[in-house]
């Protein structure tokens, strides 16, 4: 049984039909990515296993249990957590802040919780030099760190990442992918959204490829990247 | 290792000192404010006596008798708008929308803790109590009832209008507060239109100084039982909402909810609860302020929540809405303002102006003139401590 699977999803936003029946799964370990270009649907998908949106038909479901009707703080709270798009970091509240609420769903008193934070300060020390400081004055690239560390600290076991390589130096995008790498390697199931389509396949196990709300193309990461049309569309090879 | 076990504690040891910093800060702009109105207003009063003191003698020394306590009764009138103004400010914070019932929060409140006083008294409790027991117990009493009333109205009046256009809980507000005036004043029945409130015997005045006058008596400035259990009471709310609010993992939420509802709860945390728990906070300490009215006025009617409501209203505008320092710092200035308006307009115009009938006046021009000079608010921008 797959960790996470939706089942023939339609989401919509008020008239506007933005998913069609998707069907994908994760299998617990993986990277999975999701590429598409502009408006395909992979935040709306994001958003709807998050239970942000919930879907008119079809199921997602987790540990093959029903979670499409449950609010989002309880999505939570069993297991999935998501790094959005555009990053949302709280502007006002401080980087130690931030990671904070990203373990709300954990008393403070969890001894577990200082080593989620050194866990992550260690992945991202640039964070550790900046506690202190309001996450809205921090850079685009440490708030795409924050934002992904923040999503660690409630331990989950699914992470979705919504374009954590976006506006981010090709530098920084090697070390953000790598990390993702890492922290799969650490135990936690990848589904990553992105539009830097050959770094995504490049660390991810299998992909999807998602146009106007449908899912077009499945396959093993390696495949997608030989695919003729996946090579013209997305990863800008002739 | 040995690097890391060092960085550790460096990294949280930066954090407390933040947080320590984040909730003085607020008071200790508080204090500034207090000091830096008192002081213009009583510079511009001096300026104003030496200037008619050529017409009207003894005009000066007047001035100067009464200045110690025109400050302590702006003061708690201060403090009495600042408390009801976070009310305001929470809730506009989270949901950026005014409840305009929170004034009535605070008018029952105030008649939650006469009515203790009247059931301890008619149970023969009240007088073998400590007046300051009997403060206290009304207190806690009142801002349970408050909040919870608060929290109840925001679960059936406003709840389900959320995703409605903004003008809709605006009105349903109005409504909320009608139903409340009404309502008290049909418990109270005629008879308990205006509740007194107990007697305590407090009164014991607190000397502060003594200062030294050219016509030989010594002026002396003492503070009334009733308006230092006021200043200080409400002194302690503010230390502790700020506290709260800095320091605690609800503060903390109300903070990630106030700024991101949606990202708040890809956190876990229940928005609609921050969101009750918000309106418990503001309605409580509405509630306080309704009793610490009571103590210090005797006298509470089913119509003092509107124009306190619209004070308080004023003041969290004039120090930036949704802005908890701002406030606190708006209610102060105001209630200092008004209180140099009502005696010094009645003195200088040798009474044909009433001053207290012109201090609404004053607060409402401050309201006006904010809103289009300097809409963000006294702090500005820059400097907020938005929720
Ligand atoms: N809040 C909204 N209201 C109405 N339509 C929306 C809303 N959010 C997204 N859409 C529409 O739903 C479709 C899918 O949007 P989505 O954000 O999922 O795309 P995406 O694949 O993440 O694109 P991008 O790569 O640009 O982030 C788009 O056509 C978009 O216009
Ligand atoms: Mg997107």
């Amino acid at each position: 049984m797959a960790l996470l699977e939706l089942q023939n999803v339609h989401t919509f936003y008020g008239n506007i039909h933005a998913l069609k029946g998707i069907s994908l799964a994760v299998n617990e370990g993986e990277i999975v990515t999701l590429i598409g270009s502009n408006g395909a649907g992979k935040s709306t998908t994001l958003r709807t296993i998050s239970g942000l949106l919930s879907p008119r038909q079809g199921q997602v479901l987790l540990n093959g249990r029903r979670i499409d009707t449950m609010p989002s703080h309880e999505i939570v709270k069993l297991g999935v957590s998501q790094s959005p798009e555009g990053r949302r970091i709280f502007p006002r509240l401080t980087v130690l802040e931030n990671l904070e609420m990203g373990a709300y769903i954990h008393s403070r008193r969890d001894p577990q919780y200082q080593a989620d934070l050194e866990r992550v300060l260690d992945l991202f020390p640039r964070l550790r030099e900046r506690v202190a400081q309001k996450g809205g004055t921090l850079s685009g690239g440490e708030q795409q760190m924050l934002a992904i560390g923040r999503a660690l600290m409630s331990r989950p076991h699914v992470l979705l990442l919504d374009e954590p390589s976006m506006g981010l130096a090709p530098i920084l995008v090697d070390q953000i992918f790598s990390i993702v790498q890492d922290i799969n390697k650490q135990g936690t199931t990848i589904l990553l959204v992105e539009q830097n389509a050959l770094m995504a396949l490049g660390i991810a196990h299998r992909g999807y490829v998602l146009q106007t709300g449908q899912i077009v193309l499945s396959d093993s990461a390696k495949r997608l990247s030989e695919n003729e049309t996946v090579q013209k569309a997305y990863l800008g090879l002739d | 290792m040995a690097v890391k076990a060092q960085a550790q504690p460096l990294a949280s040891r930066q954090a407390s000192v933040g947080t320590l910093r984040q909730v003085l800060a607020p008071i200790g702009q508080i204090f500034v404010f207090v000091v830096g109105s008192s002081l213009i207003l009583g510079a511009i009063v001096l300026v104003l006596a030496l200037l008619l003191s050529r017409t009207q003698a003894n005009l000066l020394s007047g001035v100067l008798t009464v200045l110690p306590l025109v400050i302590i009764d702006g003061l708690v009138l201060g403090f009495l708008y600042a408390t009801i103004a976070l009310g305001y400010t929470l809730v506009y914070g989270v949901l950026e929308f005014i409840n305009f019932a929170h004034g009535e929060i605070y008018m029952v409140g105030a008649f939650v803790g006469g009515g203790l006083g009247l059931w301890l008294a008619s149970q023969g409790l009240l007088a073998a109590m400590h007046p300051l027991l009997f403060v206290v117990f009304a207190l806690l009493v009142a801002m349970t009832a408050s909040g919870l009333l608060a929290v109840g109205i925001e679960r059936f009046a406003y709840r389900p209008l959320r995703n409605a256009p903004r003008l809709v809980p605006l009105i349903s507000a109005i409504g909320v507060s009608l139903v409340l005036q009404d309502l008290v004043r049909l418990l109270a029945g005629p008879s308990r239109f205006n509740l007194r409130y107990p007697q305590l015997g407090l009164s014991r005045r607190f000397q502060l100084l003594e200062i030294p006058t050219a016509a030989g008596a010594n002026l002396r400035v003492a503070i009334d039982s009733q308006s230092l259990i006021f200043i200080v009471t409400s002194l302690l709310m503010l230390i502790a909402l700020n506290y709260l609010i800095n320091v605690t993992k609800l503060g903390k939420a109300i903070r990630a909810v106030a700024q991101d509802r949606a990202t708040a709860s890809l956190m876990g945390i229940n928005v609609n609860l921050i969101i009750a728990m918000t309106f418990f906070i503001g309605g409580a300490l509405g509630g306080g302020a309704g009793v610490l009215f009571g103590v210090k006025y005797s006298t509470v009617n089913p119509y003092i929540g509107f124009i306190a409501g619209l004070k308080a209203f004023t003041a969290a505008v004039l120090g930036g809405i949704g802005n908890i320092t701002g406030a606190m710092v708006g209610g102060i200035v105001l209630g200092l303002l008004e209180a140099f308006v009502s005696t010094y307009l009645t003195l200088f115009t040798g009474g044909r102006f009433s001053g207290p009938d012109y201090a609404s006046v004053a607060s409402f021009l401050i309201l006006i003139g904010i809103l289009i000079f300097r809409p963000s608010g006294l702090l500005g921008e820059a400097t907020t401590q938005k929720v």
